[in-house]
Parts: C-alpha cells; sequence; structure tokens
C-alpha cells in the first residue's frame, strides 16, 4: 500500500512501486485535471506539486511520494476562490484548448513561490511547458498579472 | 463585397410546411427541428431555432454545432446570435450541440478545417450516410463558400437571433396590446415605454414559442453590440480549475482502460502475438488482436501498458517496409522528372512567357512529414451495449465521427451515440473519414473492439509514441519553381511543379499580376498516410511561393516588399495588409545582428501579411526574435481569440519551420515524443504584435490563416540576414554561421 497526501487529503492506493504518480492520480484517484502529455517528462502537461516543488508527476513513481504534499489543479483554490494564477489565467485569457494549462499553472504557482516577480528571463528559464496551441505570450501576462495581483 | 444571401438561404417562413425539408439556419432541414426540441428543450422552452434556446429564467443557451478546441468558435458564435437577439451577455451559454442531424447543417461536416471551394474526398462519404438530400445542400452552400463563423454564424446564428427578437417583440406587442414598433428589446429585456411596462425575454418565452418563426431582417454592422467587442471566452474558466473534461478524462462505471500498439508499418498487418505475457499480469482483462494492431484492456492504464510492453507481436509489413525519406524524396523527383503532370490552374501561357523573358529564375524546394502533436494523444473510450454503440471522444466533427464510428463497428447511425468531449488540440488530427482510409479513426476502433470483448466500457489511450508514430501526417513534398523576369524586373511567367495536392483547392492561388501562370502536379508518390493539418496545403505551398518571390525580388534587385508591392495593382486589400505590416514592424531598419524577411498569404478567406525578425544564436540555429501581422479577415467577430489564433497560427508554423520533421526509416517513423519532434517554448517564443484590419470584405477564417505565411517570412529573415537561402525545412538542420547543413534528416 502506498500513502499519500494528495490536496490534503491522506489517500492509501494498492499500486506497484513503479507507477508512475501521474496515472495513480488519474486512473487511481480519478483526478484528472492533471494530464498526460508525454510520459517522459518532455512536455510538462502532468505538472503537479510535490512539497511546493513543481514536478512531472508521469516520471516519478507514486510510491517515491509518499508522505510528501502533493497538490494537484483541483487542489488549488481555496474554497470557492480560486488561486491568484488561476485568476490571473483566466484575466489574460489564456488557455485556448486547455490541456496544457493545468501543468503550466501548476509550474507558475511554483515560479512565483520561489520568484514572487519574476522578470521575463525568469519565466523563459522556468516555464519550459509546451503549450502546442502557442499560448505562450498569454501565459507570459499572466504570470505578470498574478505577480502584481 | 458583402455576402447576399440567395433565396436559397432565405430561412424560416417554410417552417409552417410541416414536415418538408427546406432549407433552414444555414441549411438545418426544418423537418428536424422538432427533434432538436425534443433533445434540447423543456417545458415552457422557447426554441425558435435548432441552436437557440431561451428557458423561463431568461437564460439562452446557443448550441453549437461545431467542435471547440480552443479556438473559440463556440464563443464567437454565441455572440453573433446574442447580438441579433439583444440578449444581455451574461445570461448567455453554449453547449455542445449533441452530434444528431437535429442540429446539423452543412458547415457542419466542412467546418472549420477547410477552405470554402469543394467538399473535400474525405468527407464525401459522411454526407452519404446523411442521404442524397442533405449531400445537395451541402453543395450549395460550398457553392456559396463557407467557414463555420462564415456560414454557420453569418447565415444561422445570425437569423436565429434576430428571428428570436422579432418573436419576442411581437410576444410583448400582443400581451400588452400595443404595436411591435413601440416595444424596444435590450439585453434581455422587453420594454413599452409609454405603458412603462417591461418583462424579461424569459416572460414572454413561453408565448413567443408559440408564433411561426419569421425571416427577421439582421443588423446593420454598425447597430453590433457585441460582435466586434473582445469578450471572455465563456470555455476558459473549467480551464483553468481542472474541471475540463476531455476525450481522455471519460470516467464510467466499471470503465476498463487499455494501451494500444499498431503496426510500426503503414498497411502492415499483425502476423501473431503470444499473449500469456501479458495475461498473467496484474489487472489485466484481456489481449484483444485487431487486424493492425493490439490492445490491452487492463485495470488502469498503466498495468495495461507495462503488459502491453510485454508482448512482442510479430507484424506483416506489407508492401511499405523499405519506405525510407530518401526513398520517397527520389521518388518524387523521379515523378516531377517524368513530368506526368495534371494541372491544378493554367492561365495564359507560362513557358512561352518564361522562354522569352530575357531572365529565368528557377528553384527547388522541399518538405518534410509533419505530425500534428496535439497535447492530448489519441484516444476514445466506447461502449457497446443493447445493440448500441456509445463513443466517448474529442473529435472536430461530432457527425462526421459518428458516421466513421457506424463505418467501424458495421451498424447504421441510429445505433451510434456520440458523446463529444473537449479536444486537447486538433489542427486537422481530430477529423475523421469513413471513407478515406488514410483517416480511419483507428483509437475508436479499438475501444469498440475492446468493449466488445469484455463487455464493459473502455477508454484506449494512445501513448505519445503511438499518436507520433501513427498519425496522418502533413505531407512532404517538393515543388520545383520556374519564373521569367522582364528588363524592368517584372515577373514574366509563372510555372509551379509540385508533389501532391489535397485541400483548398486555392492553395496554389498567386495574387500577383502574373499573365501567364501555370500550376500542375503529380500524384501518389508515397503511400503514407495523409490527413489535413492546421492550414493544409497552404503550410508548404504559402513556403513555396512566397520564398519563390523574394528570390524573385532580389534576382530583380529590389527590395521585397516594394516588389510584392509593385505586383499588386489589382489586389488592393493584400497591397493594404502588406503596407501596414511593414508599417508596424519598421521594415527597412534593422537592429545589429537582426534581419527581417515578409511573406504573405491569402488562406481561408483571411489575408495575413507577416514579417519575422531574424538572429543567429551561438550554436549557429535561426532563432525568431519578434513577428508582426496584419490580417484582413474582413470582419472580426471576437478581436481577443483572433489575435490569439493569430500568435498561436504563428507558434504553430514557426515550430514546423524551426524544428518539424517526421521521417521515415525501413518503413518506421523514426521520431516518437518531443525530445526528437521539438516544439516552440515560451523561451523560443517571438514577441508578436497583431493587427486586425476590418475590410468589410466577407468574413474569414481565424484558426489556420496565421500558421500559411510563417516558414517562409523565417527563411525570407535568414536570407536577409545570412544570404543564405532556405530552400528545405525545417531550419535547424542548417548551421547559419558556416553555411552548413548540420543534421541530416
Amino acid at each position: 500500500m502506498t500513502q499519500l497526501i494528495v490536496n490534503g487529503v491522506a489517500r492509501e492506493l494498492d499500486v506497484e512501486d513503479d507507477m508512475p504518480l501521474l496515472w495513480a492520480l488519474r486512473d487511481v484517484l480519478n483526478l484528472t485535471g492533471t494530464k498526460y502529455g508525454c510520459g517522459v517528462a518532455a512536455c510538462g502537461a502532468c505538472t503537479v506539486l510535490i512539497d511546493g516543488q513543481a514536478t512531472r508527476s508521469c516520471s516519478i513513481p507514486a510510491s517515491a511520494c509518499a508522505g510528501q504534499q502533493i497538490t494537484t489543479i483541483e487542489g488549488l483554490r481555496t474554497g470557492d476562490t480560486l488561486h491568484k494564477v488561476q485568476q490571473a489565467w483566466i484575466a489574460a485569457q489564456a488557455p485556448q484548448c486547455g490541456y496544457c494549462q493545468s501543468g503550466q499553472i501548476m509550474a507558475a504557482v511554483a515560479l512565483l513561490n520561489e520568484t514572487p516577480s519574476p522578470t521575463d528571463d525568469d519565466i523563459d528559464t522556468a516555464m519550459t511547458n509546451i503549450c502546442r496551441c502557442g499560448s505562450y505570450e498569454e501565459i507570459r501576462a499572466a504570470i505578470h498579472l498574478a505577480a502584481a495581483a | 463585397m458583402g455576402f447576399q444571401p440567395s433565396r436559397r438561404f432565405a430561412i424560416l417562413s417554410g417552417l409552417a410546411a410541416a414536415g418538408t425539408l427546406a432549407v433552414g439556419y444555414a441549411l438545418t432541414p426544418f423537418s428536424t427541428l422538432g427533434r432538436a426540441r425534443q433533445i434540447a428543450a423543456g417545458d415552457g422552452d422557447f426554441m425558435p431555432a435548432a441552436w437557440l434556446r431561451l428557458t423561463p429564467d431568461n437564460k439562452v443557451t446557443v448550441f453549437v454545432p461545431h467542435g471547440d478546441m480552443g479556438q473559440g468558435t463556440h464563443t464567437a458564435l454565441a455572440m453573433m446570435a446574442a447580438d441579433e437577439m439583444d440578449a444581455d451577455w451574461t445570461l448567455v451559454a453554449t453547449e455542445q450541440a449533441p452530434a444528431d442531424m437535429a442540429f446539423a447543417n452543412g458547415a457542419f461536416a466542412k467546418g472549420y478545417l477547410l477552405g470554402d471551394m469543394s467538399i473535400p474526398q474525405w468527407l464525401n462519404g459522411t454526407t452519404e450516410f446523411f442521404g442524397r438530400k442533405i449531400a445537395e445542400f451541402m453543395n450549395i452552400q460550398v457553392t456559396g463558400g463557407s467557414t463555420a463563423i462564415r456560414l454557420t454564424g453569418a447565415l444561422g446564428m445570425r437569423k436565429a437571433g434576430a428571428a428570436a427578437r422579432a418573436m419576442l417583440v411581437r410576444a410583448a406587442a400582443e400581451g400588452w396590446g400595443v404595436p411591435e414598433s413601440e416595444i424596444a428589446a435590450k439585453a434581455s429585456v422587453l420594454t413599452h415605454a409609454a405603458s412603462k411596462r417591461s418583462a424579461t425575454y424569459g416572460e414572454m418565452a413561453g408565448r413567443a414559442a408559440g408564433y411561426d418563426t419569421p425571416d427577421a431582417p439582421l443588423k446593420a454592422k454598425a447597430d453590433y453590440t457585441i460582435s466586434g467587442t473582445p469578450r471572455q471566452r465563456l470555455d476558459i474558466p473549467a480551464k483553468v480549475d481542472g474541471t475540463a473534461q476531455y476525450g481522455i478524462d471519460v470516467r464510467l462505471p466499471g470503465m476498463l482502460f487499455a494501451a494500444a500498439l499498431c503496426s510500426p508499418v503503414a498497411g502492415g498487418r499483425l502476423k501473431s502475438v503470444d499473449e500469456a505475457p501479458a495475461r498473467a499480469m496484474r489487472g489485466v482483462s484481456t489481449v484483444v488482436k485487431m487486424d493492425d494492431a493490439v490492445v490491452v484492456v487492463a485495470d488502469n492504464t498503466w498495468r495495461a501498458r507495462v503488459a502491453l510492453e510485454a508482448l512482442k507481436p510479430e507484424w506483416d509489413d506489407g508492401a511499405n517496409g523499405s519506405l525510407s525519406s530518401d526513398s520517397i524524396h527520389a521518388g518524387m523527383n523521379a515523378a516531377l522528372d517524368k513530368g506526368s503532370f495534371s494541372t491544378d490552374f493554367s492561365e495564359g501561357d507560362a513557358e512561352a512567357a518564361i522562354k522569352g523573358a530575357p531572365r529565368v529564375v528557377e528553384a527547388s524546394y522541399k518538405v518534410p512529414f509533419l505530425a500534428h502533436a496535439t497535447m492530448e494523444p489519441m484516444n476514445a473510450a466506447a461502449w457497446v451495449h443493447d445493440g448500441k454503440v456509445e463513443v466517448w471522444s474529442g473529435i472536430q466533427d461530432g457527425l462526421g465521427g459518428r458516421a466513421a464510428t457506424a463505418s467501424l463497428a458495421d451498424v447504421p447511425m441510429d445505433a451510434v451515440v456520440m458523446h463529444q468531449l473537449q479536444m486537447g488540440g486538433g489542427f486537422g488530427r481530430r477529423a475523421f473519414s469513413p471513407v478515406l482510409p488514410s483517416m480511419k479513426a483507428r483509437h475508436i476502433a479499438q475501444a469498440i473492439a475492446a468493449s466488445k470483448a469484455t463487455g464493459k466500457p473502455v477508454l484506449v489511450t494512445w501513448s505519445r509514441e503511438q499518436d507520433m508514430t501513427q498519425d496522418y501526417y502533413r505531407e512532404a513534398s517538393v515543388a520545383r519553381m520556374k519564373a521569367g523576369l522582364t528588363a524592368d524586373g517584372r515577373i514574366a511567367g509563372w510555372l509551379h511543379s509540385f508533389t501532391e495536392r489535397h485541400d483548398p483547392p486555392e492553395a496554389t492561388r498567386i495574387d500577383y499580376d502574373v499573365a501567364d501562370r501555370t500550376a500542375r502536379y503529380v500524384s501518389d508518390t508515397n503511400p503514407m498516410p495523409w490527413g489535413p493539418w492546421r492550414s493544409v496545403d497552404h503550410t508548404h505551398q504559402a513556403f513555396y511561393i512566397e520564398s519563390f518571390i523574394d528570390e524573385l525580388a532580389h534576382a530583380a534587385g529590389q527590395d521585397p516588399l516594394a516588389f510584392r508591392l509593385a505586383h499588386l495593382a489589382n489586389a488592393p486589400r493584400h497591397k493594404a495588409a502588406l503596407e501596414r505590416v511593414a508599417q508596424m514592424a519598421g521594415w527597412g531598419t534593422n537592429e545589429p545582428g537582426r534581419a527581417k524577411g515578409i511573406a504573405m498569404r491569402e488562406a481561408f478567406g483571411t489575408i495575413v501579411a507577416q514579417i519575422a525578425e531574424a538572429t543567429i544564436g551561438d550554436d549557429g540555429r535561426a532563432r525568431i526574435t519578434r513577428m508582426w501581422t496584419a490580417a484582413d479577415p474582413g470582419e472580426v467577430v471576437n478581436p481577443a481569440t483572433f489575435k490569439a489564433q493569430m500568435t498561436g497560427g504563428a507558434i504553430y508554423g514557426l515550430t514546423a519551420a524551426l524544428y518539424g520533421s517526421i521521417t521515415v526509416e525501413k518503413g518506421r517513423v523514426v521520431e516518437e515524443n518531443f525530445p526528437d519532434y521539438e516544439m516552440v517554448r515560451m523561451a523560443d517564443a517571438p514577441r508578436h504584435e497583431v493587427a486586425i484590419i476590418e475590410s468589410g470584405a466577407k468574413i474569414g477564417g481565424a484558426g489556420e490563416p496565421g500558421t500559411a505565411p510563417v516558414a517562409a517570412a523565417v527563411a525570407n529573415a535568414v536570407f536577409a540576414l545570412t544570404g543564405q537561402r532556405i530552400r528545405e525545412l525545417p531550419l535547424r538542420q542548417f548551421d547559419l554561421k558556416s553555411g552548413g547543413k548540420i543534421a541530416r534528416l
């Protein structure tokens, strides 16, 4: 049994030690907001926070996250209030198809936790997730908006 | 030029004639309105057209018969309906219309995928499923010309909104016993000033529902209050909190999860596979052997994948097992050498004009195959039960997908229930054809087979590797361009020879003044599966045409912008777009170490003039630092999403120009995942300034036109900077410092 703390709730999963966290979240816990994109940590669609660090959940076993605080897109809001990064994402109208945006938002939350007022260079360095729709300018604007909020 | 609806498009007055197949809102058959009401309307709801529902609580729901994959179509179409209706925008919501004929129209099948000239071959089979009448209507529509916004919006949504407004005004007038001319309708409220009475639209819905639907006049553009203003997209809130449901997210009671491995060679067959290793593994339900694939079904995706990896299937590669990119390109060149051309278009005598010109310029270009690489890999859930086939998937064309599913499952259309979910990217990849083998929805076929084998709903999710190696691709192609130049630097004769012609037919058109022009092509040069890819044939044709125009400009010793303008005396909109973008970019001046390239393409009714600014990185590769676009779509509905489509479309094109290449060895696609098939990311994304020119011409598309000119603008910028002419994509294979090739693709 693997013990996970997901969005503040303790969960017990009967999964193999090598099952990536991504599939444990999606198929076992039905937290489908975290997306599968490449399976090799190349695209960032599966990004979650593990103890506050942006982590590509497709390439880390669930068992390696036991006892750590895992935050997914579903756990970002506080009650009815969206996280300031989510609000900024709406204000900047960042998503197009939206599929990569959970991962983009989680990466941005981690960036802003570390660097509350990031420069464009900071954003270039931290935000390496792929958006196939090409919403990068809107994402950049959203991060600056969230930083100013 | 304004679009004049012909009488065939005149709407609604035939509604009273029950049972007749009249032409409804943008060709919705009237006989189906009753069915639409049955599906979507409750008691007391007012549904004046298949796409519009007003409920007593004053809320308006717009049923959109097109998929939205992020291009903002749902919001834009709702804006058009709400504007004519004078509805309060905050009370308007959209829903995906069911994949049901009740909500169909010609534009539905054709959608925003392709241009407006003719029904492409791969959709014709779809129309067959709908019956001959509809196919005829589609042909009527196509003659008129359409895209989602242009037809569904301009002739459907607007008409529906105007009719609803007229019926509500009549209801208020009759209810209050006053003339209709004294009723004001604004922001979902009806008022009669003289008697100080007012009611919400919802309160009048019941009375209005009893009326015949009138053919109400449309607003003049000057009276628009919603169209043309930037509005927040209605689909975005669900896309920032994880609640938007994509095909891959569907979860059904008792659902199983599957992984699939397809024949690595297109057209190959499964010879044999020992299922035992997978069957022995934890959580595995079954192994399904198909003609061209093995599918493992388990209680979660990971277990299905691990079990699939334990299998060692043997494949019969069939005829394509020795195919390679080199052999494909050699075949293309041989076909061009042989010269058995079909004529694309021909005006005047191009060859004679070139022969008579004092200078002749020739160049050959080449582009590779491209994958779509939607962020959400292909997936579908199916549940075969009680004589029905239910499918959940993200598809660009609901009815087409339903028709394709009926064909795959060998059941009638009526037995198929299609649940159309959000698409994590489409770009042409999520359009399926029941007739064109390359565009078969194989993941849907696999889900159906897996559900049949287990009796349960099954979600098949392709790995990224399957998605990339089993795509239907933007074709690789070769073009040979030849033109004459007069002594005073004008083009005399244009001869464009190329391989493979798909859609849209106008993708080879040139807007420049050249009297003698021919485009011709050879077909069937290779068996790689083809499918539409954002902007379709414009992607490479724009690269060929606009690169070659640049070459001609330099050969004539002229500035590339001035050369283009000099050949556009009869194309004022194109000229205006180029002049605008040149002004925005400061054409003619460059920062040290940077240079600009220009290109222009009209695609899907929108003219896009682009300038790219290039620099050379330390690694010798091109980097695009800034871009400018001036786009003339005639008219714009939602300027915010239009701009996002221009910048996003440009990134899609830039990824292809800089990095995109799918290669083939021994019949197998070599690139399997993003490390091999790199994408433009944040740090590579240029700053991009967009200007919209509303010339008042017939409204054009947004999703695809921005992709078309990028490669040429980039290659032309590289030439301006380095003097090295790029005639082969992608750019990453060239070291622009040494002038050599650094990677062989």
